[in-house]
């Protein structure tokens, strides 16, 4: 599934929204948890799971084709798990 | 603790406040975003929300675990695992955010 069968299929549960609204609430969920990630705040949504950041110190990196030494700056990693509810229904049947 | 833990009531809050529904709807939509997203891994597919990531299932063999206490070899069944992967938009917008006191 993509992003726009996602609109779609939230469209077609409600006839009642125009669609530009539907695209502007998915758009509102998905760029409010990069936000909420971006200032360093965690997002914790109940039986689907929690999205957080994680820290990577600097490093020093090797250019794989030329063997050269490069310098990687310490930076944050999304990072997301998923909850128990979501994580028992994948495992449900089988 | 640097940062403050989110909640579906803030992201109900921001859809009430970008798309002027009343809070009851824009918290039933928020829930109905999570649960198509879900039904559909529940099905086996894969979820690519452009500018965001993609969520996909993988199978994970059987495999024999340890019980670290005492030892003992236990079998851990075959299951399937949930993984995602951050878009370069979410990791750019990501990398500069600040490390939490821990």
């Amino acid at each position: 599934m993509i992003r726009s069968e996602l609109i779609q299929r939230i469209s077609e549960e409600n006839p009642h929204l125009y669609q530009r609204d539907v695209e502007k609430i998915v758009s509102t969920v998905f760029n409010e948890i990069i936000r909420a990630m971006a200032r360093g705040d965690r997002v914790e949504l109940r039986g689907f799971g929690a999205f957080s950041t994680k820290h990577r110190d600097a490093r020093t990196g090797r250019n794989p084709r030329t063997g050269e030494s490069v310098a990687v700056d310490a930076k944050a990693v999304p990072f997301f798990k998923a909850g128990k509810g979501l994580r028992e229904r994948l495992n449900e049947e089988g | 603790m640097a940062g403050k833990t989110l909640t579906r009531m803030d992201l109900s809050e921001a859809v009430y406040r970008e798309v002027g529904l009343s809070r009851n709807e824009s918290a039933g939509l928020v829930e109905s975003v999570l649960e198509h997203v879900s039904d559909a891994l529940v099905r086996g597919e894969q979820v690519k929300i452009s500018g965001f990531g993609t969520f996909s299932v993988r199978q994970k063999a059987e495999r024999i675990g340890r019980n670290p206490k005492t030892g003992e070899e236990v079998p851990i069944a075959p299951r399937k695992v949930l993984s995602f992967r951050p878009s370069h938009l979410m990791r750019d917008r990501v990398a500069d955010a600040p490390a939490p006191v821990s």
